[in-house]
């Protein structure tokens, strides 16, 4: 099954990886911030292509604009000289390589540990409930930006700790809500607003980093 | 054959239709450009007394743009030696590409739109903003110290000016409780019910957006990024031939999207200012279908285009009307004054909807609109009586000049 959806994944998601390992391999430290911003854009494409608009929109905003220009200001305001050529060291390659297989291996773990995705007679009733969710429109099951803003305040639905969501309860016939079987319960969710916290945090540390970076730097023992 | 063909446009459907869309938008673009150049052209002859295009011919000088756009192409593309090559080609791609992107999440009418998202207008802000990497890409890879100059100076105003922007955005979006550009559009049938007549918070709004949407669209008075008196062309000093073509689309395309967000929040959208829309009557009132839905959208798209180029036409006006503001003065104006006005509207326009009764609202509402067609009513008045003047007698609206030799005195009949 190859249709153009997929053919713009595989096109979409392969520029980007290639994007990503020019990144690394590039000497130059703002043509490497270029590479990096391309990669950026390139994940959001992939989120647009979901359909998933306003993660998509979050990450060009905050990545692209933000702390791609961040980055960009470091390198201008603290450069010695035009032009700066990064140098990297044994020892900082082997942290790296260290660094890298370690999330590389979370991640395979992580890949291979989820259910599989539901096929056949499953998966299509999946697919109907989903669609009637989506036609009732209901805030919390609608896949609609209101959900994520929900579930980022702790009120509504998070995602499902350590399986596959396979679908969000819906309601039968007399209005109750009910879950498939293999849908997990309620206590089993969590909430983004841990995450979002972390995330806010880190955009404080790259703040802080920039201005220290960028700050006027004081000869020792001498005039500012 | 025929039966490939319907499979193919099954799946694919979606695809043919976007590339379409996005034949159709650039070329928009495209036309948008050499109208705008032409105009602003004629409008700086208008207003700063020059004599505008006369040398090329056609009606109104339109060949002028033409000229231009066939002398950009068969110029030299130079690059500097010490450029950094890869960043000075890509940059003017990355900024005409922030600009282009942002038309997709724009409707020209009742489901004119490539992509009807309901965080449109989330979006195009988001995809302008990226426009600033690209002209920082510009000024440092030209390798010039007039480039880098221009390109920090127009990041820095740049992203000041996006605060602002969006606070001023926010305000017709509390009103209209949603982000989806289409529906905010709808929701404007009636030329009283536009936004911008709403109450006297998004009224002042739209000044104040007005204001930040030119100055990051690096529009005079805020053009210090490429400040000829200081720094030669500033941030595309370095830029020639059809390179310095792109980048002036992409501003000219990023001044339509501006005036289109403030058209669609503010100003009714593609409303012709009729209570009913357009679409609606012709399909189902006149009972046309598709055909109604067709004439109906060609209005509305005219309208809109129309709308947009009235705003860029003012952004023209104040550029060659105003002097140039100091870089210092264009961020303290950012950071001390359009900061705190878009939080004070922000923060008004919420106790406005949630607090006030709704009758006073409306009231109030009213009053805007009748007081707004009352002060345009009195600016045509005053157009219309004030005669222009003679040669030799002094211009109307000049500094007064009596008693100056050779002033024979304004005519005013």
């Amino acid at each position: 099954m190859f249709d153009a959806e997929m053919f713009m994944f595989w096109l979409i998601a392969s520029l980007t990886g290639l994007c990503a390992i020019a990144t690394v391999i590039t000497q130059n430290i703002v043509r490497s911030a270029t590479w990096l911003l391309f990669t950026l854009a390139g994940t959001s494409s992939i989120f647009f292509l979901l359909g998933a608009d306003f993660v998509g929109a979050i990450q060009l905003l905050i990545y692209v604009g933000g702390t791609m220009v961040l980055v960009v200001f470091g390198v201008m305001l603290t450069a010695q000289g035009p032009f700066v050529n990064m140098r990297t060291s044994g020892a900082e390659w082997a942290i790296s390589i260290v660094a890298g297989l370690m999330l590389l291996g979370v991640l395979c773990f992580g890949l291979t540990s989820f259910q599989k995705l539901p096929t056949g007679e499953a998966l299509a009733k999946a697919n109907e409930a989903h669609s009637k969710q989506r036609k009732a429109n209901d805030p919390k099951t609608s896949t609609h930006a209101s959900t994520i803003g929900q579930a980022l305040s702790g009120v509504g639905y998070g995602p499902i700790y350590k399986r596959m969501p396979p679908l969000l309860p819906t309601k039968d016939a007399k209005g109750n809500l009910v879950t498939l079987p293999g849908a997990p319960r309620e206590t089993e969710r969590i909430h983004y607003l841990l995450p979002f916290e972390i995330v806010s945090v880190h955009l404080l540390v790259v703040l802080i980093g920039a201005a220290y970076l960028a700050r006027a730097k004081r000869r020792r023992g001498g005039k500012a | 054959m025929l039966k490939w063909l319907s499979e193919f446009w099954n799946s694919n459907a979606t695809y043919v239709l976007a590339i379409i869309a996005a034949n159709l938008l650039i070329g928009f673009m495209l036309v948008h450009a050499i109208f705008s150049v032409w105009l602003e052209r004629k409008v700086a002859g208008r207003i700063q007394d020059r004599l505008g295009p006369t040398r090329v011919g056609g009606k109104f000088g339109w060949l002028q743009t033409l000229a231009d756009g066939m002398k950009l192409l068969v110029k030299e593309d130079s690059i500097p030696a010490s450029a950094d090559q890869f960043l000075f080609r890509l940059g003017p791609y990355i900024v005409l590409l922030g600009s282009f992107l942002a038309f997709i999440a724009l409707p020209f009418g009742d489901g004119v739109i490539a992509r009807d998202m309901n965080i449109g207008l989330f979006f195009m802000l988001a995809i302008m903003s990226s426009e600033v990497f690209g002209i920082i890409l510009i000024g440092y890879g030209s390798g010039s110290k007039w480039s880098l100059f221009g390109g920090m100076r127009e990041a820095a105003q740049m992203i000041s000016y996006e605060i602002p922007m969006a606070l001023c955005v926010l305000v017709p979006v509390v009103v209209a409780g949603s982000m989806n550009l289409s529906e905010v559009a709808k929701q404007q049938s009636g030329i009283w019910n536009w936004y911008i007549f709403h109450d006297p918070f998004t009224f002042c709004a739209f000044w104040t957006y007005f204001t930040c949407a030119m100055a990051s669209c690096k529009r005079a008075p805020f053009d210090l990024a490429e400040a000829e008196s200081e720094l030669v062309a500033g941030f595309h000093t370095e830029y020639s031939g059809f390179r310095w073509l792109v980048i002036f689309m992409a501003e000219y395309g990023s001044m339509f999207a501006v005036s289109g967000i403030a058209v669609i929040m503010f100003l009714g959208g593609w409303s012709l200012g009729l209570p009913f829309e357009l679409t609606d009557f012709f399909g189902t009132t006149l009972h046309l279908g598709f055909f109604g839905v067709v004439i109906g959208n060609i209005i509305n798209v005219s309208v809109f285009i129309v709308k947009g180029w009235f705003l860029v036409f003012v952004m023209m006006w104040v550029r060659w009307t105003l002097p140039r503001l100091r870089i210092d003065q264009v961020m303290m104006m950012c950071l001390k004054y359009l900061i705190p006005i878009g939080c004070v509207l922000l923060a008004g326009v919420s106790v406005w909807v949630l607090f006030v009764p709704i009758i006073l609202q409306q009231i109030v509402g009213w009053l805007l609109f009748i007081l707004s067609l009352a002060g345009l009513g009195y600016m045509g008045f005053q157009l219309r009586t004030w005669s222009s003047a003679l040669p030799g007698a002094g211009m109307p609206g000049m500094w007064r000049m009596e008693g100056l030799p050779g002033y024979q005195g304004a005519t005013k009949n």
